[in-house]
């Protein structure tokens, strides 16, 4: 079985959406364990990913045996570099697939197979971009993840969310098209998409990686990731899509398909065009890292102006994108910064997956859209309040969450790569998050309007009114949501082994061995 | 002169085709205001990148890419024969490698008389990928439609503007 | 060199408030239990802080760690008990005894709401001050100073009216603000720089880095405001802000607990992160010093305008904690020593003042030093101990704080840094200036025309027997300083 893991990986989900597809429609009862019972195939699988990565290192695994350069194989690559990526996706689907039980279909449950199959869908994608290892194959992957992302934002009963949906198909669509003509003129250059030969072939001719040709593909597949990831000023889609989406689409999106894209970012930097050519001039990584901090310090502001939950934690999602391209582009002597990017992936995954579940509870049974709608919130739902503190405190990056431990790694690269301009921006986008998370907590513990006078008045506090779902049982968003913020401080705690499994990555690559 | 000119239009007049394309396409997907014809936009970018792949795979007087399978002269020489119509309807001249003795009677065939096929295969995919997008996009528009009763993104965002969303 | 011994009593020093903690909330219908746990508590506290004061005084450290390593950083949280730590926490711990019986008789006098809470918490941020002074290195030190940060927000915010909100805004935004903006990232460059070494044991962390007369002042003044507990100016608001607090809460975090913890992060930086040698070679003490020169005369001066109260001692705070920063950068063995005896002697000195303030406040409704003629007739027990509180923090005999002055000042002569032993004189007198006329006002002017001394009458004796004990103590520091002597005279080489 452990040979066949790349395939079951991306074959579970599938399966899970063909049988939904099938049968779902006859009967809804069928969907929601079919798509646990898939997801927790692939989670199992990618838990034996790492295991084995651990132990045998890489897994190179062809699609029906078929070994390139014979037919256009299909070609899964898994090392210790996305193994940890592969058990976050997973994770992340489950518990939000917990989450979303009649969630979606409570208002029309005619669509709630059709939500269940995207779901899954998605997730195919999303396994199958961390682990190709063909630049064609993850273009197609991208699209794979970006149609049904498209599908279920549009699901939702919000006007704005269909509109936003649409700008969204548009950016998407230019963006997977820019990396697509950037993969053309690789292909040109080298005749194959095989990413390790092209790798290869990088490495034996310096005259055809020097060539402007490869440049542009390298500025092409820059702008394609750049657009599906939001990174400053390419981010225009993404606060209204995220944020007028059904509350368990945004709980998917909004921590998977960022940072998939940043992963892939950072895996055509290191696995196609390599490191050294990547960072061969610094003008070229000051310029990215000034975006960066330009990304950072303009997502915290935007989110600072924000009077709506979802919209704020969009706006956030910016700033964290920021985060992690600028650390990738840090270009430090020992890659601190790149390997504090590539935590901090699977750490903001986990954080945002925490506040999207929190403010989709609050969405869900409090009909709080605004920050002002959550006064007394403490008292009113004290476990989804505690899950939401703790996504709000790894944002803001206070130990032991995995916020702190993120930020730690990216200002050791900053100090390292003397980009105190970037170190300057992390803090600020910390003080802003705190400022931001404060407020909140203070709206939710004291009530928004303090009556006037000495104390004593902590009955009229709660103004919050449940409303009243019976079909809906509460337990599984406050459980989900607990489970996700009790992993944002297990990935704190034991960020060393995580950290230590990226160092293992990045040695492997040959280009490496010089530079720790 | 004419040597650039030869150059940089001549020798790369598929490249300034789709460069001319994607213009057009990221233009109308910009600046148009009817959410149809920034589809319509959408696609012609798409289909500009499609159009550059296929450009990459040909070949002045190239043939379909099949494996020989009997490796035997006459299927060879057949087979070099059928292929012969499909280069003469090419404008440009024939090539020598028709008889080309180092490809007959060989198992693998001789790339330099065959279009490159990975570019097309991949192309499949990408329409197949456009068509989709291109589907989703249009449901998508529709029920813009039906809730706002228009395609124009001006109205649309009078409504939105106006407050009158009923979210 | 150092012989340290590893036990577990400093653990279990700060584990004594944590563990109330839990038996506080589970009392909370009980009033009479809920209090007695506060206490029993302190005692218990109190006790193992004492069991460890032998061990120090014979030249030993206590180690002990709580958490190995932590992953990726490689540090640990530690802690490690020398003598300056002994010293804050035996003021610290003694302190928090008087002051549960003080806030038994203000929050009872008052009849304030959510007293659970208010001890649940004063309770989290004992134990928080204990770690901050038991810390052994400054990722532990940097963990506490936060951890007390956090559990002080809902004593600051306690009222929950309009100004106890803004007032926890200024609060955790100027003390969350600046340890993000500047101790984190002063800490992590220290962690580049040392190689990873953060640890507060064996020669400073710094110690033979390469530093410039900038770079070292840059990165010193970055930890100094960085710890804006400590009060340096432009980072000092927060500390008139939080005033909004109950009073035992100023009295105990704002006078002692908190702002101490800043300035003891300070001297921690000065001796243990940089050493007294490395700075002196570049000079960048200098710049603290002028800092916290400019902050000790500015704040003497603005204090004399303030007529509520507490402001008026939230300035004079201000103004002894830059006292200690100044004592520490001027880097002579008299200054130093001088400093940390000054955390124990403006502490009991300074919680006398506030418990004075609240006592007030409690029997008769006033906050305003305008409004305290003649209260010295009626109120003689705490407007006497004010008296010796003002003495105590003026550095006049018989009180402790003389003995600090007199090493702070020889310190600064030791120094040659005759200007700056000027600021120290200057604002001993202006500290006598905004003091007298309060205890003038109280004794020796009449009560004002139409009002009766009907129902005013000392405060419960539950707030006025701590403050007299407060003031018994500021003297008794003054015929007994022997183990203080001691206890800093650890820290200093050489001695």
């Amino acid at each position: 079985m452990t040979d066949q893991i790349p395939a079951i990986l991306v074959l579970a989900p599938l399966f899970g959406a063909l049988i939904i597809g099938l049968a779902g429609q006859k009967d809804h009862r069928v969907c929601f364990p079919v798509t646990i019972v898939s997801l927790l195939v692939s989670l199992f699988a990618a838990f034996g990913a790492v295991v084995e990565v651990v132990r045998s290192g890489e897994i190179d695994y062809f699609m029906g045996g078929w070994e390139e350069p014979i037919g256009i194989g299909i070609h899964l690559h898994i090392d210790s570099l996305n193994a940890p990526l592969l058990v976050a996706i997973g994770i992340v689907s489950v518990l939000v697939a917990i989450f979303s039980i009649r969630r979606i279909g409570d208002k029309n449950t005619e669509k709630t197979p059709h939500f269940y199959s995207l779901y899954l869908m998605l997730c195919v994608g999303l396994f199958g971009i961390t682990i190709a290892g063909d630049a064609f194959n993850l273009f197609v992957l991208i699209e794979v993840s970006s149609l049904t992302s498209y599908g279920l934002i549009a699901m939702g009963s919000s006007r704005r969310g269909t509109l936003a949906a649409f700008n969204y198909v548009l950016m998407g669509t230019v963006g997977a098209s820019f990396y697509l003509l950037g993969v053309g003129y690789l292909y040109l250059m080298t005749g194959t998409l095989n990413m390790q030969e092209i790798h290869t072939i990088f490495l034996a001719n310096p005259d055809i990686a020097s060539s402007k040709a490869v440049a542009i593909s390298f500025i092409l597949i820059l702008i394609g990731i750049w657009i599906k990831m939001a990174f400053f000023p390419l981010y225009g889609w993404l606060p209204n899509a995220y944020s007028y989406c059904p509350s368990s689409s945004a709980c998917i999106l909004a921590p998977l398909m960022t940072k998939i894209s940043v992963y892939v970012m950072i895996r055509v930097m290191l696995g196609v065009f390599g490191i050294e050519w990547v960072f061969a001039s610094p003008g070229y990584s000051n310029l990215v890292v000034w975006l960066a901090v330009i990304a950072i310090l303009a997502g915290s502001m935007l989110a600072l102006a924000q009077r709506e939950i979802k919209k704020m934690l969009c706006y956030l999602i910016v700033a964290e994108v920021g985060y992690m391209v600028g650390g990738a582009w840090l270009a430090d002597e020992k890659l601190w910064g790149l390997t504090g990017s590539l935590y901090h992936i699977l750490g903001d995954a986990a954080m945002t997956l925490c506040l999207f579940l929190a403010a989709g509870i609050f969405a869900k049974r409090f009909n709080a859209i605004e920050i002002e709608d959550l006064e007394g919130l403490f008292k009113k739902a004290p476990w989804t309040a505690a899950g939401f503190v703790v996504g709000a405190l790894a944002m803001i990056g206070v130990p032991p969450t995995c916020g702190f431990f993120s930020k730690f790694y990216l200002i050791r690269g900053g100090i390292e790569a003397n980009h105190w301009e970037f170190v300057v921006a992390l803090l600020v986008s910390s003080l802003v998050n705190a400022v931001l998370f404060f407020r909140i907590f203070e709206i939710a513990f004291f009530g928004n309007k303090p009556p006037e006078g000495h104390g004593h008045h902590e009955e009229e506090v709660a103004e919050l009114k449940e409303e009243h779902h019976p079909e809906i049982p509460t337990w599984t968003g406050t459980s989900s949501l607990l489970v996700a913020s009790a992993i944002v401080i297990l990935l704190g705690i034991f960020n060393g082994e995580i950290v230590e499994l990226i160092r293992i990555g990045l040695e492997d690559l040959p280009q490496f061995a010089s530079r720790l | 002169m004419a040597e650039f000119f030869q150059q940089s239009f001549h020798a790369h007049f598929n490249f300034w085709i789709y460069v001319i394309l994607m213009m057009i396409g990221l233009w109308a997907l910009i600046a148009k205001n009817n959410l149809i014809k920034k589809l319509i936009g959408m696609s012609i970018f798409q289909t500009a990148i499609i159009l550059f792949y296929v450009s990459l795979g040909v070949k002045a007087g190239a043939t379909i890419p099949i494996l020989d399978p009997y490796g035997n002269k006459e299927q060879a020489a057949a087979y070099a024969e059928e292929s012969d119509p499909a280069k003469g309807k090419n404008e440009k001249k024939g090539t020598e490698e028709k008889g080309d003795s180092s490809y007959v009677g060989k198992k693998s065939p001789n790339p330099d008389i065959m279009a490159n096929p990975l570019p097309h295969v991949l192309m499949l995919t990408a329409i197949v990928v456009g068509v989709a997008t291109l589907g989703v996009a249009l449901s998508i528009a529709q029920m813009i439609f039906k809730e706002f009763g228009s395609l124009e993104e001006d109205e649309i965002l009078e409504i939105v503007k106006g407050g009158n969303v009923d979210d | 060199m150092e012989n340290s011994v590893s036990s577990l009593l400093p653990v279990w020093a700060c584990l004594a408030s944590l563990l109330a903690v839990p038996l506080i909330v589970l009392f909370r219908k009980e009033e009479t239990l809920r209090e007695m746990t506060t206490f029993i508590a302190g005692f218990v506290k109190l006790g193992f802080v004492l069991a460890m004061v032998p061990i120090i005084l014979e030249g030993k450290v206590i180690t002990t760690q709580l958490v190995p390593a932590i992953s990726g950083i490689n540090v640990p949280i530690e802690f490690r008990v020398d003598g300056l730590g002994m010293t804050f926490a035996l003021v610290a711990s003694s302190l928090w005894i008087l002051t549960s019986l003080y806030a038994i008789g203000y929050m009872r006098g008052l009849k304030e709401h959510s007293q659970t809470r208010f001890f649940a918490f004063f309770a989290l941020s004992l134990s928080a001050t204990l770690g901050v002074a038991f810390a052994g290195n400054l990722l532990t030190l940097y963990l506490f100073y936060e951890l007390l940060s956090l559990s002080t927000w809902p004593l600051v915010t306690h009222h929950q009216d309009k100004e106890a909100r803004s007032g926890g805004r200024t609060y955790l935004s100027y003390l969350l603000g600046t340890s993000i903006a500047f101790a984190i990232p002063a800490i992590l460059f220290t962690f580049v720089k040392s190689g990873g070494d953060l640890s507060f044991a064996g020669p400073a962390i710094l110690e033979g880095a390469d530093f410039t007369f900038l770079s070292g002042a840059c990165l010193l003044m970055a930890f100094a405001f960085g710890f804006s507990k400590a009060g340096l100016m432009p980072f000092h608001s927060w500390l008139p802000g939080a005033m909004v607090a109950p009073t035992p809460v100023s009295a105990l975090l704002h006078a002692v607990a908190v702002v101490k913890v800043g300035v003891f992060c300070v001297i921690r930086v000065v001796t243990g992160v940089f050493g007294t040698d490395l700075l002196d070679r570049i000079d960048s003490h200098l710049v603290l010093c002028w800092v916290a020169a400019f902050t000790v005369v500015t704040s003497s001066l603005i204090a004399m305008s303030q007529d509520n109260l507490k402001r008026r001692l939230a300035f004079s705070t201000i103004g002894q904690l830059s006292y200690i920063v100044l004592g520490v950068a001027l880097l002579t063995p008299h200054a130093v020593q001088g400093s940390m005896m000054h955390i124990a002697m403006h502490a009991f000195g300074k919680i006398t003042l506030f418990f004075c303030a609240g006592a007030i406040f409690v029997a008769t409704g006033k906050k305003y030093i305008s409004q305290l003629d003649g209260l010295g007739k009626v109120m003689p027990w705490t407007m006497g101990a004010f008296a010796i509180g003002a003495i105590s923090v003026t550095g006049l005999p018989p009180t402790g704080g003389l003995l600090s002055k007199i090493y702070l000042v020889w310190g600064a002569a030791d120094a040659q840094q005759y200007a700056l032993l000027a600021v120290y004189l200057i604002s001993s007198v202006l500290n006598g200036v905004y003091f007298f006329p309060i205890v003038y006002r109280a004794f020796f002017r009449p009560l004002p025309a139409g009002q009766k001394l009907e129902g005013i009458a000392e405060a419960p004796p539950a707030c006025v027997i701590p403050l007299t004990l407060t003031a018994f103590g500021s003297v008794l520091l003054f015929f007994f300083p022997g183990l203080l002597f001691e206890l800093t005279a650890l820290m200093i080489p050489g001695e």
